[in-house]
């Protein structure tokens, strides 16, 4: 399926598009209110972007630094090449422990490489403890938003999965009695997990520590009661210097949800004594896409969430409708080089307004990439043939000043004469499922000005 | 100072009264433009479709067509963007460079090589503003809400000289609405959506003519208000301010 016949299924609940659209243009507005009032915010954007493109451009350099601070921390340091290798290292250190039970706070990485579902398959409890990921967990649903994974969910969702899930009464809705049922369930969970699986936001180099940015302090939570902690990260969540981070906390959580900075920024540099820590270092596509001059942009990315927020398609047809473990703008950008075929549609779901790049805080030049995506992709082959050969039939008349005035006269008779049923026929044109046709004029310009000429 | 005028393919055959106007509002300033019937499009349908290597001929027709000319002037931000932004694909000849750089849509024109920034007139509407994010976003021709809350722009400056004007205030300043080319076709559902939603907000907060510079995006927002049969009028802002000017 593509994102438009995925679309058109969201798009079929009309209310709950409006509420969709409504819930993150209220996120959007949260996130212009906080830029508005710091004056420097441009500057802030102008200086992460730099440092993230620094960092892309010695990132072999960054690496090794990394992890030799974080080997000389006491820290066990792995890379994988994939998300294949990545779980089985992850598994790897689980079972080595003798552990069953893992708790895990929020990481995209994981979901990328499907992490979950490899230790279900292999005996382990994982669970997800940022309250948007439990929910959809239960669900067994992907999430829909990099900041807000259950932001496709209603309260009266919310409260029939933890009626099933955790007993709540059944049409219990109230956001604060279904908080505390999470809260008492996942307490458990913490005080039972053996290992604690994070996420990481900022990887600094130059001190070898990760740094987990959450608003519920599920991470700490987590990392503090299990014996093992295992940072999973992308390999490019890089920053050189420590003194770099504040540029990064300063924009992040402002264009994610208008916050000035997230509840708990925590730094994780070494094991407390007697527990272990690990951090993985996955490239999954990475290098990959850094060797692309066009696309490596995108790597540079906080995950902030905000192009979600502020696209105008993303906000209607909802995240699910990506099929990919990053949706909206930035998500399309990323997934080609993924795989091409399976998400060729998406760098089509788009109208370039440009609202994607303007929010971006690290300026990831978004609509530009999604506009050479749809060139790789018509070159790739990978666009209908429909479309191909329109486009070069389109071409042929547009580079013929007589053909296209001929042309241009045939199509606007033939919209003059046709019946209004015909030319609006549902399943054969498209824009008559909202729109009228423009009413054809008995004159172009051109024939207009060509008589003026020769009366004058 | 030689001027090109630059109709784009649709308003040529869909809108010749944008044409129109944009011709003599320019006559009016004091600009005589040609109309080079060479001319045919900025073959932005073919390259935002991934076809960019289709729309070469294009291009090469719409420089050859315009490089005589000191300006290229036209009623559609959207398309002089494309030229301005893609046309970097051909070889970046003298006369490439020459088009490119002096393509500018119609409004940036009058207020920045024309320095006009009043048009004296009258018209005595609630006007609904809609900025095409090719113009704004793209050309910068006004600001941006993602960046700052003053509602400043080009269009919005010559369109507050005339009197008795009244603007909407829109409950979203500056959102697409959702036309972008052959996305209207390919994402109908939600091209469609996004259209009526902006067509709700200026209905909800009083329209009664809806202006922009960019025919594309009013087309698709007509389509939506002449199918809902609704009380708004559709204008280009040539139009207005070729009707309005004393």
């Amino acid at each position: 399926m593509s994102h438009s016949q995925r679309s058109d299924i969201f798009l079929l609940d009309a209310d709950r598009t409006t509420w969709h659209d409504e819930t993150l243009w209220f996120v959007r507005q949260k996130r212009d209110k906080a830029v508005y009032a710091l004056p420097e915010f441009q500057d802030l954007r102008e200086l992460a972007s730099q440092i993230k493109n620094h960092t892309l451009s010695k990132l072999d350099f960054y690496l090794a630094q990394f992890e030799e601070a974080a080997k000389r921390n006491g820290v066990q340091v792995h890379w994988a090449a994939d998300a294949a290798e990545h779980n089985s290292i992850v598994l790897g250190l689980i079972k080595k422990h003798g552990a069953t039970r893992v708790v895990k706070s929020k990481s995209m990485l994981t979901e990328e490489c499907h992490l979950n579902p490899h230790l279900i398959k292999n005996g382990i409890e994982v669970i997800d403890t940022d309250l948007g990921e439990r929910i959809i967990q239960m669900r067994e649903e992907a999430p829909s938003h990099v900041v807000l994974p259950a932001i496709h969910l209603k309260k009266e969702d919310v409260g029939d999965t933890f009626h099933i899930h955790l007993g709540t009464a059944k049409g219990n809705n109230d956001p604060q009695q279904l908080t505390e049922a999470a809260r008492q369930h996942l307490r458990e969970k913490f005080l039972a997990g053996e290992v604690a699986i994070s996420g990481v936001n900022f990887a600094i180099a130059e001190t070898g520590s990760v740094v987990v940015c959450t608003n519920e302090g599920n991470a700490d939570l987590g990392v503090n009661l299990a014996k093992v902690h295992i940072a999973c990260m992308g390999m490019e969540k890089l920053i050189p210097r420590l003194s770099d981070l504040s540029v990064f906390t300063r924009v992040l959580t402002r264009s994610a949800t208008g916050q000035p900075v997230t509840t708990y920024t925590s730094h994780f540099t070494k094991p407390a004594p007697g527990k272990e820590m690990h951090i993985v270092i996955v490239d999954n596509g990475r290098t990959k896409q850094l060797g692309r001059p066009d696309f490596r942009a995108s790597l540079k990315c906080i995950r902030c969430g905000a192009c979600m927020n502020t696209c105008p398609v993303y906000r209607r047809s909802g995240g699910h409708s990506y099929d990919f473990t990053i949706p909206g703008p930035i998500g399309a950008i990323l997934s080609p080089n993924i795989d091409m075929r399976k998400h060729a549609s998406l760098p089509f779901a788009s109208t370039l307004c440009g609202s994607c790049t303007d929010v971006c805080p690290v300026k990831i030049d978004i609509h530009t990439q999604l506009y050479k995506w749809r060139q790789v992709l018509a070159a790739e082959g990978e666009i209908p043939a429909s479309k191909k050969w329109s486009m070069r039939l389109l071409s042929s008349v547009l580079s013929r000043p007589g053909m296209y005035g001929l042309g241009g006269k045939v199509a606007r008779q033939g919209l003059r004469f046709l019946p209004h049923g015909l030319t609006h026929a549902k399943g054969y044109n498209p824009w008559a499922i909202a729109r009228e046709l423009p009413e054809p004029p008995k004159q172009s310009f051109r024939e207009w000005y060509a008589q003026q000429q020769k009366n004058s | 100072m030689k001027v090109g005028l630059f109709i784009p393919c649709y308003v040529d055959q869909f809108y010749p009264q944008v044409g129109i106007a944009t011709l003599q509002l320019l006559e009016k300033l004091g600009v005589k433009a040609d109309f080079p019937k060479q001319q045919t499009c900025c073959g932005q349908p073919m390259a935002n479709s991934g076809c960019e290597q289709d729309a070469i001929p294009v291009y090469h027709n719409f420089v050859d067509t315009f490089q005589d000319y000191d300006y290229v002037v036209g009623p559609a931000g959207s398309c002089v963007y494309h030229v301005r932004k893609h046309f970097n694909i051909i070889e970046q000849t003298p006369k490439v460079e020459h088009v490119r750089e002096n393509t500018r849509e119609l409004f940036d024109f009058i207020i920045n090589v024309l320095g006009i920034t009043e048009i004296p007139g009258s018209f005595p509407h609630k006007v609904g503003l809609h900025l095409s994010c090719h113009g704004q976003r793209g050309l910068h021709q006004a600001n941006e809400s993602e960046m700052t809350p003053v509602r400043d722009g080009q269009l919005k400056r010559l369109l507050t000289s005339m009197k008795g004007l009244e603007f909407t205030e829109l409950d979203r300043n500056d959102e697409c609405c959702g036309f972008g080319g052959t996305f209207c076709v390919s994402e109908a559902g939600i091209s469609a959506r996004m259209g009526q939603d902006r067509v709700k907000d200026h209905v909800r907060n009083g329209t009664q003519v809806l202006t922009g510079g960019d025919m594309s995006c009013l087309m698709h927002l007509e389509g939506v208000i002449r199918r809902g049969k609704l009380p708004i009028k559709v204008m280009h802002a040539a139009e207005i301010l070729n009707g309005a000017i004393l």
